[in-house]
């Protein structure tokens, strides 16, 4: 098995390794504030997949407008609007929940995750669609020295750690991170201070929600665009999320990135248990080290 | 003319879900005034803070800050209206938060807070410590942030919640004095105290607490003469 092999795979795998990671992070910004296991985090990332679709090759079909919404107006315009729903549902539905046990938030979200795909699988095949919304400037492939890897996907990979990290600075480094912090570890306080903690709550759901909405819109070019595409991946996403500890941001990241790098390789090193491999180091982690690689024990 | 009333607190009854804590709290602080909530343990001090600030279960009655009824008003309106400094029971430092942190969380309520820099003045010993973890601080360390943080902010009625609690007798000296300090600057403040040596010689008036009430009131010249009222009323 030559390096370059070795290489690419590792390669590729982070490229999955920066969906996991933009969508763990975003399960854990909202954990960490709402104490609320967000179910439809994989409906919200294939919102904004289906967005950028809609934007690109159906508006002209449903509502004869001759119009066409490219690639880099839905990278900003689908986390704005899923960010804008996830908004809607934290007001009207999951505030209501907040004084019961999380069970009820993660049965509430995984209804809401049933209903939008089945939304989506009555107009658009369950097996895929491909977008052809790639920009031009993306296409072909760039050279690596050891390989020829796909723009794109290099693009990918690089947009998503950007954010990634910024998030990260955002709440650990910043004044309005610090308040979040706050509200997070004594949300009566940080009210009695005079901070709008409800709001902060609002937000930073529609934030983590608009995460999954980017990562989507990202995806869509890669993958094709499928009623499924989030079911699929938010197992692992959960996964992920238990392996890297509930709660910790730079574990969400770190253990995102981690976890693609490890599947890569396992498809290398062992083909057969490639999609298995991160549930086995669940289990491990669950059985050794429960609160997660990064998280704190009780 | 007497000065303005910041504080009156009329008919007051607060639950924390189906116990009912506070029995019709009444008492009025006028701005300048320094007043003690004296009481026994489980009397209902902390309740009546909390109470003001919103984070009971349940209150009913009559809370007026600057005039401007509060009962109904969600919790994060309060600390703006009424411009209030709250400093709980158990500290309240955000172990998340480092020093610097913990002291510009507080969202400035009023022109003429302190700067950083004056408050790092008067608590030298937090300037060294600015970045270390909130939960790396001594209880003292902690104490004098979490009465810091809220001087920045432009509060001018400060609520203080045994803030001498298991503190060492050098630490509880120049504690008397930032609070005597504070009161000569013009601060009105409502003092729950166990250490009922700390806060006699600093406040104005002193409302003792049973059962959720006042039972009585006293007024610091009378002290001498009520003495013995008082100590029958602490007693254990
Ligand atoms: N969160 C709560 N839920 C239910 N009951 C509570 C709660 N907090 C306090 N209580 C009860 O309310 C009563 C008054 O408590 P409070 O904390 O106001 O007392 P306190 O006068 O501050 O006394 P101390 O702080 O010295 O113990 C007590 O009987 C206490 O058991
Ligand atoms: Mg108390």
């Amino acid at each position: 098995m030559s390096m370059t092999v070795v290489l690419s795979q590792a390669l590729l795998g982070l490229n999955v390794g920066v969906f996991y990671a933009m969508l763990s992070l975003g399960l854990a910004v909202i954990f960490g504030l709402l104490n609320i296991i967000n179910f439809a985090h994989g409906a919200m990332y294939m919102l904004g997949a289906f967005i950028a679709l809609i934007g690109y090759s159906f508006i002209e079909r449903w509502f004869g407008i001759s119009m066409e919404i490219g690639f880099w107006p839905s990278l900003i315009l689908a986390p704005l609007l899923v960010g804008a729903l996830g908004i809607l549902i934290e007001r009207t539905m999951l505030q209501r929940l907040y004084k019961l046990d999380h069970i009820y938030g993660l049965l509430l979200t995984f209804g809401i995750t049933l209903i939008l795909q089945g939304l989506f699988a009555n107009y658009f095949n369950v097996s895929g669609t491909p977008y052809p919304g790639q920009p031009e400037s993306l296409s072909g492939v760039v050279n690596l020295g050891f390989m020829y890897f796909p723009t794109y996907r290099l693009f990918a990979i690089v947009f998503s750690l950007v954010v990634c990290f910024a998030t990260w600075y955002f709440i650990e480094h910043t004044k309005l991170g610090s308040r979040l912090r706050a509200g997070v570890e004594n949300p009566e306080l940080t009210q009695a201070f005079g901070l709008n903690v409800p709001l902060m709550i609002t937000l930073t759901f529609g934030f983590g929600c608009g995460l999954a909405g980017l990562a989507g819109v990202l995806a869509a070019p890669i993958y094709s665009v499928s009623p499924l595409m989030g079911a699929d991946l938010i197992i692992v996403v959960f996964a992920v999320v238990v392996i890297g500890g509930m709660g910790s941001i730079m574990g969400a990241i770190l253990s995102g990135l981690a976890l693609g790098l490890v599947e890569g390789l396992t498809k290398v090193i062992y083909p057969p248990a490639a999609s298995t491999v991160i549930f086995f180091l669940m289990v491990l982690v669950l059985l050794f080290r429960p609160a997660g690689l990064f998280g704190k024990e009780k | 003319m007497p000065n303005e009333e910041l504080l009156r607190i009329e008919n007051l009854h607060a639950w924390y879900g189906e116990s009912h804590i506070l029995h019709g709290m009444e008492l009025t602080v006028r701005e300048g005034e320094v007043i003690t909530l004296l009481g026994r343990n489980g009397s209902g001090r902390t309740t009546t803070l909390k109470a003001i600030l919103g984070l009971v279960g349940r209150r009913t009655g009559s809370i007026r800050l600057h005039g401007t009824e509060v009962i109904d008003m969600p919790t994060h309106r309060i600390a703006h209206v009424g411009r209030l400094g709250y400093c709980p029971e158990e500290r309240g430092i955000f172990a998340s938060l480092n020093v610097d942190e913990n002291l510009e969380l507080p969202p400035v309520l009023a022109k003429g807070g302190m700067s950083v820099d004056e408050i790092y003045r008067m608590f030298p010993n937090l300037k060294e410590r600015r970045a270390s973890q909130g939960s790396k601080l001594s209880g003292g360390e902690q104490q004098m942030l979490a009465i810091a943080r809220i001087l920045r902010t432009g509060a001018t009625l400060l609520l203080l919640d045994e803030i001498t609690e298991g503190l060492a007798p050098v630490i509880l000296k120049s504690l008397g004095k930032v609070i005597h300090d504070l009161r000569e600057q013009g601060f009105t403040i409502v003092l729950v105290e166990q250490n009922f040596r700390f806060a006699a010689p600093l406040a104005d008036r002193h409302y003792v607490i049973e059962h959720g009430r006042v039972v009585e009131c006293i007024e610091a010249a009378e002290l001498e003469a009520k003495q013995e009222q008082l100590n029958r009323h602490l007693s254990v």
